[in-house]
């Protein structure tokens, strides 16, 4: 029995995987967490381009039916958007590093289109002064 | 209104960027082809922008110098007059020292002060936008139903962000200008909080 896919949302990427649900807790394999979102599950922890994060104590990723996703949020310290009954979830950003990369006063680049889908980034100004107003209809 | 400044000020060395918040280009368009900017004018339909500085109502204004420095942090920047006998902000006065900034007349906050002025995100406002960005693409897919649920949930752990609050108003198939809105700002300002958060200098 195959189950439908489960979508996992970080940032502008998404991936479709499989997943067992039961109630609120959702189970990916440790195959499904590197292809959604970079992260091999090892033995010192979750570990990405050379780098391990340790799981914080008490924090019960690896199960019986797969990795938890819930637990793979807090172990990475990211805030979770889940919606099981739509077999999606959003990963975000940690608080702590959009207030580090605010407080460090560098302007955090970004890229974006304009109305005729061309894309600029922040970064494609520097050298000038530029006034970044953000706006909107509503 | 910015494509004026833009014009005035580019020979200068600088540009304006213009970012709009926006459901799709389609709801930003009209505005922007009736201002003929000739300055970048981007669309962020996922709120990236609001996520990255902190964004937590429109219009807000960043000033970035040549090496990319955040040298005035976010305020509520008004290129007109037009609402100021709503929102009690003059636009006057941040256009002139605009002007001084980009003449070079004018030395600025020292890097302390900046940060004294930037407001930072909590955890609560990054799993907002988390909710958000699930909704927004839950709109996409085409379950505005289910968006609607992760819009009101984020909504709600961030009452104060009025990029989510009334920025998802289309996406839940509410007029941003009417009567819901009203009732949603008199709610807000009633409890003695501002809609609007000008820098105090």
């Amino acid at each position: 029995m195959t189950d439908p896919a489960f979508t996992i949302i970080d940032g502008d990427a998404e991936a479709a995987v499989t997943a067992r649900v039961a109630g609120d807790e959702v189970r990916l394999s440790p195959a499904a967490v590197t292809r959604a979102l970079g992260w091999e599950v090892t033995d010192e922890g979750l570990c990405r381009d050379g780098l391990c994060v340790p799981v914080p104590p008490g924090v019960a990723l690896s199960t019986a039916d797969g990795i938890d996703l819930t637990a793979l949020a807090a172990a990475l310290g990211r805030p979770l958007a889940l919606d099981v009954q739509e077999r999606a979830a959003c990963l975000g950003a940690p608080a702590p590093d959009r207030g580090r990369a605010l407080a460090s006063l560098q302007a955090p680049d970004f890229a974006l289109p304009d109305l005729d889908g061309r894309v600029h980034r922040l970064s494609d100004h520097r050298g000038r002064k530029v006034l970044l107003l953000v706006w909107a209809s509503w | 209104m910015w494509q004026a400044v833009h014009a005035e000020l580019q020979g200068h060395g600088f540009t304006v960027l213009t970012v709009a918040l926006d459901r799709s280009a389609d709801d930003a368009r009209p505005w922007i082809q009736a201002a003929r900017p000739g300055h970048p004018a981007l669309v962020d339909t996922r709120h990236v922008v609001a996520d990255l500085y902190n964004v937590v109502n429109v219009p807000t204004g960043v000033w970035i110098d040549e090496r990319g420095r955040i040298v005035r942090p976010n305020d509520a920047t008004f290129g007109a007059d037009t609402f100021r006998h709503i929102t009690g902000i003059e636009s006057g006065r941040h256009l002139a020292a605009l002007r001084a900034w980009v003449r070079g007349e004018t030395s600025l906050p020292a890097p302390a002060r900046v940060r004294e002025l930037q407001t930072l995100p909590t955890v609560t406002d990054q799993q907002a936008r988390a909710e958000f960005a699930l909704g927004e693409w839950l709109y996409r897919q085409g379950r505005p139903e289910a968006a609607a649920r992760h819009f009101q949930r984020a909504g709600e752990l961030a009452p104060h962000d009025f990029t989510i609050r009334r920025g998802t108003m289309p996406m839940r198939g509410i007029d941003p200008m009417g009567p819901e809105f009203r009732a949603m700002l008199q709610d807000w300002v009633q409890g003695g909080r501002r809609y609007y958060q000008p820098l105090p200098e």
